[in-house]
């Protein structure tokens, strides 16, 4: 069928969906969930599965009439589920039974999901984990820590990436599973971070137990599973808005036209600059948006990613610096959980600013997608790497 | 098309132009040209007008042209200077037929368009008004520093009248016209001053569409050289990762490092924004999508970073090589800081979006600031 014919077909049903469940009067969860009964979710997953197996380009088709009638955007209420999630566990789950069963409550998000990837001894160095998964019966049994867990305290389910062979090379040893949040020895525990709130986790998994049927990918075959997710994650967080000047430059912009009193030629042309790249990025999404084919996210996601942690990061530096001494008070260091329930969970700028450090860390680091740029995209030679070839057990850590 | 989807003959294009390129503008030539006079070969620059068709390629076939859009016409802008390719460019293709195609229709604007297009003739576009007068039927004064105008066949100038402001179309060669060629830092991008003595002009735009025909030349010439600018860096950026890949220093390629590697992968981000920027450029002013003025000066004022930043970084990682004069590193990075600076800097160009984007902005939805 020809694209414009499966334009269509995508508009046709999504009025549909917001004719007989008219998101401004039913519960989100009736709504998304009407939208995975038609295919809308993901369009182009197969059917029965949230999707119509038409172009991905398609999805905008679909997100512009549900949001436009006042649908929510789904990726903001269930952003590890939608984001990195749904398209793992699409490609990876090992039946259509398990698919459906974990995919229709992710997309009505009456599941939410986390991601239990990185550990206090596993950052930039992802495949070097310690958390082990042990066969016994038809389960694993799952002992370790992880951290930077993002919604763990409200999640159902968790993307673990676990060791299932210390004797292998660190890449080879690793499984991918999806974990049980509520079930017995699964502990989260708030972890405060430098803006004095609680908006990731810690998770320690004593003797947790996973059935093999919710291992995804084969066994030792976690690493290649686990790039799905990490390239989802990488465009989910460098994608923006498309609309110029939205996104962190509004922040930035609005605040401009609201203090005449604090404004400079020099500050000006800073502001500027900082449009400038915002506006240099949105286009290039733009771009990349319309050259994409049916397949999924490639290395040329890390550049949205890599630009818009630093863009966001000098913009807030440049909202403080305009703001001069007004800028150095804060409202409270109190420890609080981020619930994301609030009108606007990002707070008030100065907390922003402090969050945006964050940004070149979380999701790969800005010095890590330069080395993907130069590697993947230009295909330069990869660093010296101390313990290649050599059995996880032995690699010092540390 | 949608914007930033090109076409099958916009590929097949951009393959015949950069194979015409291969054969004519190689390094060896380019540089034999570059120091000739005048620094271009007539009989190539007439094949690119009439056998490759790449000169007018969104000028309507009505007046001579290949009725294309102005995507084409970037298509095959990025590959000429990808290569550096000899010639009036600048003067001929950026502004001077943008700005007959503009301008409304007569036997001057006709007759110039036509030779202009097929390569038989070339010119150099004057914008500023301010040094030349018109008295009568000929203009007096100079122009400083105008690219092309050395070799040109026909000078276009703005002049101003008693009281309003028009476009003229002069010889180069004819009486009244003197010019000085001028040693410049792009040695494949020549000038010249040009001094006229009551030389006899023909009218192209007159005072009810001059101001809007050179302005659209310029929002043209901005997005065509946003585009050349573009080639430019991708030929410079492959260049250098190429290098950086087969160079062995301590017994590994030196794209190996991180410091090299980081500094080739900030290069790629800042060509892929210029990119975004010059087809976004010409894009809007293929189909109104945005405020022409707008998007040239978003396009200038990346672009021109982009290139100049890429050239620079270009000549580090190339290291000793890429500081002689045999490498060809330094004759794109003399075009990087001249494009640079032709159409506006990027500084200029900075300016004019802060005077449409900030200056008219309005405080809706300020973040929340905390007071203590």
């Amino acid at each position: 069928m020809s694209n414009a014919a499966d334009a269509d077909r995508v508009s046709e049903l999504a009025r549909q969906v917001v004719t007989d469940h008219d998101p401004k009067a039913v519960p989100i969860p009736e709504f998304l969930g009407a939208c995975f009964d038609a295919g809308l979710s993901w369009v182009h997953f197969p059917e029965g599965l949230g999707g119509l197996g038409v172009s991905r380009g398609l999805q905008s088709v679909a997100d512009s009439i549900l949001q436009g009638a006042g649908g929510p955007v789904p990726l903001a209420l269930n952003p590890m589920g939608y984001g990195m999630a749904a398209p793992t566990v699409r490609e990876h789950a090992q039946t259509d039974e398990v698919k459906r069963r974990l995919l229709r409550p992710l997309a009505t998000t009456e599941d939410i999901w986390c991601q239990l990837f990185s550990e206090p001894g596993a950052g930039s160095d992802l495949a070097g984990l310690a958390t082990s998964a042990v066969p016994d019966g038809e389960d694993w049994v799952i002992n370790g820590q992880k951290v930077w867990t993002s919604l763990a305290h409200r999640a159902r389910w968790g993307l673990l990436l676990a060791r299932t062979n210390p004797d292998q090379p660190k890449h080879k040893g690793l499984t991918y599973f999806v974990l049980d949040m509520h079930a017995a020895g699964v502990e989260t525990r708030p972890l405060r971070q430098l803006t004095g709130h609680a908006e990731f986790n810690e998770v320690y998994m004593t003797d947790a137990r996973i059935p093999d049927a919710y291992r995804l990918g084969e066994v030792g075959g976690g690493w290649r599973v686990a790039m799905t997710t990490l390239m989802n994650e990488r465009s989910a967080l460098g994608a923006s808005g498309s609309r110029r000047g939205a996104g962190t430059i509004a922040d930035a912009v609005s605040l401009w036209a609201s203090r005449p009193d604090l404004q400079t030629p020099v500050l000006r042309d800073r502001l500027t600059q900082l449009w400038l790249r915002a506006e240099a990025q949105r286009l290039t999404s733009e771009r990349s948006r319309a050259t994409a084919t049916v397949g999924g996210p490639g290395p040329e996601g890390s550049i949205g990613k890599l630009v818009g942690a630093e863009l966001n990061q000098h913009i807030y530096q440049f909202c403080m610096d305009f703001l001069g001494p007004e800028g150095i008070l804060y409202h409270s260091y109190a420890l609080r959980e981020d619930d994301r329930e609030d009108t606007d969970w990002r707070g008030p700028l100065q907390q922003r600013f402090l969050r945006s450090r964050a940004n070149t860390i979380e999701g790969g680091t800005s010095d890590v997608m330069r080395n993907i740029l130069g590697e993947r995209v230009l295909g330069l030679p990869g660093d010296l790497r101390a313990d290649a070839g050599m059995p996880w057990k032995e690699i010092p850590r540390g | 098309m949608a914007e930033f989807t090109f076409t099958d003959e916009q590929t097949q294009l951009r393959s015949a132009v950069r194979k015409f390129c291969t054969e004519n503008f190689d390094e060896q030539t380019v540089r034999a040209l570059m120091e000739s006079d005048p620094p271009f070969d007539a009989k190539v620059w007439h094949r690119l007008g009439s056998e490759l068709g790449v000169l007018g390629l969104s000028v309507p076939e009505a007046d001579g042209g290949a009725g294309g859009s102005l995507v084409d016409q970037a298509v095959a802008v990025e590959e000429l200077g990808a290569s550096l390719a000899c010639g009036p460019v600048f003067g001929t293709v950026f502004l001077a037929i943008p700005a007959l195609v503009a301008a409304s229709a007569g036997p001057v604007r006709d007759e110039l368009l036509a030779e202009l297009v097929e390569g038989r003739r070339t010119a150099a576009f004057a914008a500023s008004a301010t040094t030349v007068a018109l008295t009568g039927d000929r203009l007096s004064g100079t122009v400083e520093a105008m690219v092309d105008a050395g070799a040109a066949d026909h000078l276009l100038v703005a002049a101003e009248g008693p009281d309003w402001v028009g476009l003229f179309a002069v010889d180069a060669t004819g009486p009244g016209v003197e010019r000085t060629p001028l040693a410049t830092i792009d040695l494949t991008r020549p000038q010249a001053t040009v001094r006229f003595d009551e030389a006899p002009a023909r009218l192209v735009a007159g005072p009810t569409d001059a101001e809007r025909v050179i302005s659209h030349a310029l929002h043209v010439g901005s997005a065509l050289l946003a585009a050349e600018q573009v080639g430019a860096a991708q030929h410079l950026l492959d260049l250098a990762v190429q290098y950086a890949k087969g160079r062995l220093q301590f017994g590994r390629p030196i794209g190996s490092f991180q410091a090299v590697k980081h500094r080739l992968a900030d290069m790629l981000v800042d060509l892929e924004h210029a990119r975004s920027t010059a087809y976004h450029a010409v894009w809007a002013l293929t189909d109104g999508s945005d405020d022409p003025a707008l998007a040239a000066s978003i396009a200038q004022a990346t672009c021109s970073a982009a290139f100049s930043r890429v050239a620079r970084d270009t000549i580090q990682v190339l290291g000793g090589i890429g500081f002689t004069w045999e490498h060809q590193a330094h004759l794109y990075f003399k075009r990087a800081t001249a494009d640079a600076a032709l159409l506006g800097t990027a500084e200029h160009h900075r300016d004019r979006v802060a005077a449409l984007v900030l200056d008219t902005a309005v405080a809706e939805r300020a973040p929340r600031i905390a007071t203590g």
